[in-house]
């Protein structure tokens, strides 16, 4: 039976099938659906860690134990992961062990587009790359064997547009699940030096079969057609090159590395003219150039950004490879009239608490390093109430950084961070700013989930990724635990409050912390009646517009609430010098 | 022999895109058609367009389609249809919901919502089908049908029977909301 599934969806299916049991990760777009629909499957065991190193650290322990195991996280959360990463290259594993890393070129939703193809070679681990949904289920499988086989973790590398595209996956039935029998042995696990050389000589010869396994692989293989230009590619963009140049011929690299060496020149000594297509970083092109192969790919080929048919024609017409586009193709039209379209960029909810605290700080001109969830886009217009923001957990260390080096900054900076950000890599920045008699605020902003990636559960929430009961995290008690005297809760929907707190804790000589709660209202689902209009009061100053709700807008020179979007958060009511908005309905009345 | 079906969604977020899109990919599905649907979540989605792009054919390979290269851009929002023309190709059907949310550069007065929207695609596109699926759906019972309305629309355009629909509706839409969906579509598949 054929199902039609996303990259994502597909590999956790694959997961299920080919008999992992344990799975851990940290949720970040493009990669987070895959541990979601994982938990569902009956016998297996999935958790959300607080971070991407937990996340595996946590999948070296259970391949120790002799699981077949899954670690999925979007590419920079590798970064984070890179510690035991390429350590865990030296030890290899027991239970088949995969690591899911989901790139984002384009930048769809993140902050950088960094190839993370070269993590693998960095670390000398196998990477595999699926070009669709079908591939995506089925290279689980063979990841798992070459972990195996080799003893060496396995990276699957995909990319927004395998990860969120569906395609037809046959389904098939779940394999075997026996744990292999654990055996201690600290030649293999215990790094310390005397055996990690023994390891790191062991890493050299396991990728010398590798490079043997490459050349005959099923995940490696080319297409003869037209001879006068071959074309070597992997992932999605295989895809875009059999639309562009449908009768080319092609090497097809499922496993970029190591790479095949002999399989490479042969394929180039087969054609007239070779090319490297690949998204992002001349991954391939550079190694194919080492071996001394003449080929060309970035030369004329986009190295930012993701690439697609219409770019792939483009580029081929300029270089004199392709005379016409294939047929279905049209590269000319009439779109240089197009009216000019004002954008429509992503924003804050109606109702979404963060506001009422980024409006406060917007009022305050405070300076904020800020950090990654909904609450970065405060730093756009209108409420523009943001200055800085780089990777998880880094607003913390900025802010005490800004202080140090110019304490008349001090009183006027202030670090916001997510709750799910904030235990997934705030809490050692906190703590460096106590324990280094920094006096910085930093403010928690507490919507009680990890919104932005949809509404995960993290160790604040009280569940856990099966759905269990968990002990949630006191956010007061950790921060107090760290040193901090000075802890405030306020609702961040209470505006003069916020003002006020936000006021006191800025101008305190220690270390504080502001725990702005409210949760995700999207969470919530309980909304208030529509805020309402007394157009006779409205002068149009604008005033309500600057908080940037989607529900209001003007209309005849007088605001005007969407009465379907609004939730009656109140935060206009409150930002309204003449009384002409007010609660709806008859709520409290 | 299938033909080649490419068609692109737009609207923004809660209009009822995907929804439509799993129903035309269950029908097509049924149809025997070798099927690619993509779709951009996270940062991207929360309030800004949503495109969903659904390629339909004997053998599929991207799940992108190219610039001019969409038979039918259907668009749940009359600016983000706008926004989508150059994807459309020259001869293709560009089916636009009249209904306007204005985004956040136009709330906050840094933009105009522009004017002669629906104009400029009539006298652009190879065919434009203008309608006010939100007066239709609440004339059929629930506002919120107006996704599977401006479906019907585009159904009529497609080689499937009307059976395949029936069946997709039913697989896709909760008991309890089927008979308005039903009629929200079959309303569409009638629209002149």
């Amino acid at each position: 039976m054929k199902e039609l599934l996303s990259g994502n969806e597909a590999i956790a299916r694959g997961a299920y099938e080919f008999g992992v049991t344990v799975a851990a990760a940290y949720p970040g777009t493009p990669s987070t659906e895959i541990l979601e629909n994982f938990s569902r499957y009956p016998g297996v065991y999935a958790e959300w860690a607080p971070n991407e190193k937990v996340a595996l650290e946590v999948g070296i322990g259970a391949s120790l134990a002799g699981a077949r195991t899954l670690v999925t996280m979007k590419h920079v959360g590798v970064n984070v992961a890179a510690d035991p990463l390429l350590t865990f290259a030296y030890t290899g594993v027991n239970g088949g062990f995969v690591l899911v890393s989901a790139d984002d070129p384009g930048m769809h939703s993140s902050q950088n587009e960094q190839d993370n193809r070269y993590y693998a070679r960095f670390a000398k681990i196998p990477l595999l790359e699926p070009s669709d949904s079908r591939e995506a289920k089925e290279m689980v499988g063979l990841a798992l064997e070459i972990s195996e086989e080799f003893d060496i973790p396995v990276m699957l590398r995909t990319t927004t547009r395998v990860a969120h595209s569906q395609g037809l996956v046959e389904i098939g039935e779940p394999g075997s699940r026996e744990l292999r029998p654990y055996q201690k042995e600290p030649q293999k696990y215990l790094m310390v030096p005397a055996f990690a050389r023994l390891r790191r000589a062991a890493l050299e010869e396991r990728l010398t079969k590798l490079r043997e396994y490459a050349e005959n692989s099923p995940l490696n293989a080319v297409e003869w057609r037209d001879k006068a230009v071959g074309v070597i590619t992997s992932g999605i963009s295989y895809q875009y090159v059999r639309e562009a140049l449908p009768e080319a011929s092609v090497l097809k690299l499922g496993m970029t590395n190591p790479l095949p060496e002999a399989l490479i020149r042969d394929f180039a000594a087969g054609v007239k003219k070779l090319i490297v297509i690949e998204e992002l970083e001349p991954f391939i092109e550079e190694q194919v150039k080492s071996m001394g192969i003449a080929a060309i790919g970035k030369e004329f080929i986009p190295q930012s950004g993701e690439l697609g048919t219409g770019i792939l024609v483009e580029k081929f017409i300029e270089a004199g490879i392709l005379e016409q586009p294939a047929a279905g193709i049209t590269v000319e039209g009439n779109t240089s009239t197009v009216p000019v379209v004002p954008g429509r960029p992503p924003v804050m909810c109606p109702g979404c608490p963060h506001r009422g605290l980024f409006y406060a700080l917007k009022k305050l001109k405070l300076t904020v390093t800020g950090d990654i969830g909904c609450y970065t886009l405060s730093g756009l217009p209108p409420l523009e109430a943001m200055d800085c923001c780089v990777c998880m957990g880094a607003s913390i260390g900025a802010a005490h950084g800004v202080s140090k080096a110019n304490p008349a900054m001090s009183n006027s900076t202030v670090a916001v961070i997510g709750d799910s950000t904030f235990l997934h890599s705030g809490i050692t920045g906190l703590l460096n700013m106590v324990y280094n008699n920094g006096s910085g605020t930093v403010i928690i902003l507490d919507n009680s989930t990890t919104a932005m990636t949809g509404h995960q559960h993290h160790p604040g929430t009280g569940r856990t990724l099966m759905g269990a009961p968990a002990p949630a995290v006191d956010l007061e008690t950790l921060v107090r635990a760290l040193g901090v005297e000075r802890v405030r809760v306020v609702n961040p929907l209470d505006l003069a409050k916020v003002q006020a707190i936000i006021r006191e804790e800025t101008s305190a000589a220690e270390p504080s912390v502001i725990i702005s709660r409210c949760p995700c209202v999207l969470l919530t689902k309980e909304t208030k009646p529509a805020v309402l209009v007394e157009k006779d009061k409205c002068i149009g100053c604008k005033i309500c517009i600057r908080l940037g709700c989607p529900s209001i807008s003007m209309q005849d020179r007088k605001a005007r609430i969407d009465p379907v979007s609004c939730t009656g958060c109140g935060l206009c009511i409150q930002v309204c010098q003449e009384g002409a908005l007010v609660k709806g309905g008859n709520a409290d009345a | 022999m299938l033909k080649p079906v490419d068609v692109l969604m737009v609207g923004v977020g809660g209009q009822g895109t995907i929804l439509a899109s799993r129903i035309l990919a269950h029908a097509a599905l049924e149809k025997g058609y070798d099927i690619k649907v993509s779709e951009i979540h996270g940062m991207a989605q929360r309030g800004g367009s949503v495109v969903t792009q659904i390629r339909l054919g004997k053998k599929v390979f991207s799940p992108l389609i190219p610039e001019r290269g969409a038979d039918i851009v259907l668009a749940f929002e009359k600016l983000e249809g706008l926004r989508l023309m150059p994807f459309l190709k020259p001869d293709g059907t560009m089916i636009i919901n009249e209904q306007e949310i204005p985004p956040v550069p136009v709330l906050v007065g840094a933009a105009e919502y522009p004017t002669g929207i629906i104009e400029y695609i009539q006298s652009t596109a190879g065919e434009a089908v203008v309608v006010d699926a939100l007066v239709i759906a609440e004339k059929c019972g629930n506002v919120k049908a107006a996704n599977v309305v401006l479906l019907g629309v585009m159904a009529r355009r497609l080689p499937f029977e009307q059976d395949v629909w029936d069946r997709a509706l039913a697989a896709c839409i909760p008991a309890k909301l089927l008979e308005v969906n039903k009629a929200a579509f079959a309303a569409g598949y009638e629209y002149r």
